[in-house]
């Protein structure tokens, strides 16, 4: 009879397997089904389980989700946070949330009160929802292997304190953050203390600060990405070993804006960029050993603000068209390397028709030293007098760097 | 009034060197627009042959013809005509054929290769312009009786204000670096037409660098009605006081 208990206890643990693995259920909520209200759903599943949401406006004040769960909605369910609360907590791992229309969350700059906060948790994906108006966007806190795909974040605040950003990522691991757009926030994307982490084809517009800002965040890439039109465009400060290719810079004005912001950074990777119609398409400060090939500067005010304090930057084979200045500096102290660019202002010759200008190509023009010193001096911008003071610059350099020219300058385009 | 008006403009028209001119505009600006890969490169160079070619050509020929007519002009002051008239015509006839030499030479070739908001500026601009030192020729030489006299003051007062006068505004900007300059700046190109042309042209060329603190002034400034009520206000006043000092000077004076 011994052998009769063995086996109970056998067939016993074969259900348990049967239990875990094959009644991961789907449990219908909405008006007209057994459960009403998200939070009932979510309590009356278990792990694995999928909570699939009809159409209809829920208020169900901050949903805790602290179970392994897919949260699913049907045709963008409304989950509206009354402006007083948090709207989706993740507080367990693998959890899902598929296609929720996300509105007015609470406004805490105590809590970062948000749309959808990630804790502590890590395999979290947050894919097709539509978040409005809501102070953060998709914060994830200390996540690992995250994914936050097509969602439509906007929000319309005007002030700086009264938003949140739209996507805020701090202390995480191997995120992938893939084709979402923000707009109105107070950064489009933030990354704090981020690392092997992946930005891709993402469109950042119109949002108050930067579109894209970066702090602290090591090992990470970006690619494919549209930053336009935002306060001061696009920021990224003190990491290290950021690649960053084939991403659109566009129409970031003002004084304090710049296509990109590069601040402390060192050993980056830009190539294939395209930057148009900024103020001052890159701004480097204290920026070393960054490799930037193959980018387009194209009607840009200053294509490139380049401080005495980066060393190592190499320019090679960029296209510089229709910018106002081609490159700004405030020293004469030059350690970095310009070689094989394309520069449209370049008026030198080509003898030996190998395609590459026999005389060096001094980006720095004399006008934009004086406007560097005083600002003003802009209104008497190509002037005949100006001209002339940047015609004999040219020929006795006094107050341009010596060293900060382009030894083989392209004669056409380099791509 | 019309009949001199009329003779005046077919009189210029008939000029050799009024049609140089115009082949030479028309040449200029084909050239820049087809050598250049970009047609904003080719505005570039357009913008200044506007800001410093066509103030000379406008200035000296007008001060010139008028000089040359000095026989006829007593021939119709003998007539029963006011004298007011026969200045007013005189002027309207050179303004409208230079404007019209202007607007064949590069207006046209502007309207082709850029038919938006910078080229229509310009040629505005251009035509204005052309008026301005039809105006101002016509001041110097109701002044001088003596033709080198006014022809050589004519060409001073272009070198002044393509040249003599930015380099006093960049001197007085480095005077006072200190100070906030960008208000005081705006007052100050009121008193150059050119300066003005140019910085109305450059707000739509250069609009990127324009955006940045001090541009943003400028153009703060430039592009809102006032500003630019202001800036077409000031260009007219350029046309309208020395013409009209000039008539009145005319009037009084001891052919």
């Amino acid at each position: 009879m011994g052998g009769y208990a063995e086996m109970k206890i056998i067939f016993f643990i074969l259900s348990m397997f049967y239990y875990c693995t094959c009644i991961a259920k789907t449990i219908p909520v909405g008006s007209s089904r057994k459960y009403k209200t998200i939070t009932a759903g979510i309590e009356a599943s278990v792990a694995g389980d999928t909570v699939l949401v009809d159409a209809g406006n829920y208020k169900e004040k901050n949903l805790v989700i602290k179970k392994s769960i897919v949260l699913k909605g049907i045709n963008y369910p409304v989950l509206d946070g009354e402006k007083k609360y948090e709207i989706i907590s993740v507080k367990a791992d693998a959890v899902v949330i598929d296609g929720f229309r996300i509105v007015h969350s609470g406004i805490s700059s105590l809590q970062d009160l948000s749309g959808i906060k990630v804790y502590d948790s890590r395999d979290a994906v947050i894919k097709n929802n539509i978040l409005e108006n809501t102070f953060f966007g998709i914060y994830i806190q200390n996540g690992l292997n995250c994914t936050i795909e097509n969602n439509r974040l906007t929000a319309s605040s005007t002030e700086e304190q009264q938003s949140g950003n739209g996507i805020h990522c701090w202390k995480s691991d191997s995120l992938r953050i893939i084709n979402n757009k923000i707009t109105g926030h107070r950064d489009g994307i933030y990354f704090e203390f981020v690392k092997n982490s992946i930005i891709w084809r993402n469109t950042s517009a119109q949002n108050i600060r930067y579109g894209l800002h970066f702090m602290f965040s090591n090992n990470d890439m970006y690619v494919s990405n549209i930053f336009t039109n935002n306060g001061s465009g696009v920021s990224v400060m003190f990491s290290n070993k950021i690649r960053m290719f084939s991403n659109y810079f566009e129409e970031n004005w003002g004084d304090a804006s710049h296509g990109i912001l590069l601040k402390e950074i060192s050993d980056g990777d830009m190539e294939g960029n395209y930057f148009a119609k900024n103020t001052s398409a890159i701004y480097m400060e204290g920026a070393n050993r960054i490799f930037m090939k193959h980018n387009t500067f194209e009607n840009n005010g200053w294509a490139l603000k380049i401080q005495a304090s980066c060393m190592e930057v190499v320019l090679e084979r960029n296209n510089f068209i229709g910018n106002t200045f081609d490159v700004g500096t405030n020293g004469s102290l030059v350690l970095n390397k310009f070689k094989n660019n394309y520069w449209d202002k370049y008026e030198g010759y080509d003898l030996n028709k190998d395609k590459i200008g026999d005389i060096p190509y001094r980006p720095v023009s004399m006008y934009s030293m004086i406007v560097e010193k005083y600002p003003p001096a802009m209104i008497l911008f190509r002037s005949f007098i100006t001209s002339l003071l940047d015609k004999t610059e040219k020929i006795l350099p006094s107050l341009t760097p010596e060293n900060l020219k382009d030894n083989a300058p392209l004669m056409k385009k380099a791509f | 009034m019309k009949k001199i008006f009329k003779y005046v403009v077919t009189d210029i028209l008939r000029n050799k060197i009024v049609l140089i001119y115009t082949v030479f505009l028309l040449a200029a600006s084909l050239s820049v627009f087809g050598l250049e890969d970009n047609s904003s490169k080719g505005l570039l160079s357009l913008l200044n042959i506007i800001l410093i070619i066509v103030p000379l050509v406008n200035i000296i020929f007008s001060s010139i013809y008028i000089y040359n007519s000095a026989e006829f002009i007593e021939l119709l002051v003998s007539q029963p005509l006011k004298r007011k008239s026969i200045w007013l015509s005189l002027f309207t006839g050179l303004a409208a054929s230079l404007s019209l030499a202007f607007f064949i030479g590069a207006g046209i070739p502007v309207l082709i290769f850029q038919p938006n908001t910078i080229g229509f500026t310009m040629i505005a601009v251009g035509i204005l312009l052309s008026i301005i030192f039809v105006a101002i020729a016509m001041l110097a030489t109701v002044n001088a009786r003596d033709k080198a006299k006014g022809i050589g003051a004519a060409i001073m007062i272009w070198l002044y204000f393509s040249l003599l006068f930015d380099g006093f505004v960049l001197f007085l900007l480095f005077q006072f670096a200190d100070y906030p300059m960008e208000k005081p700046m705006i007052a100050i190109s009121a008193f150059n037409p050119i300066d003005l042309s140019r910085i109305l042209i450059l707000l739509q060329l250069d609009v990127s660098a324009m955006m940045g603190y001090t541009g943003a002034v400028f153009k703060d400034f430039f592009g809102t009605f006032t500003g630019i009520a202001f800036s077409i206000i000031s260009l007219l006043l350029w046309i309208v006081l020395p013409v009209w000092y000039a008539a009145h000077k005319f009037n009084t004076k001891d052919l």
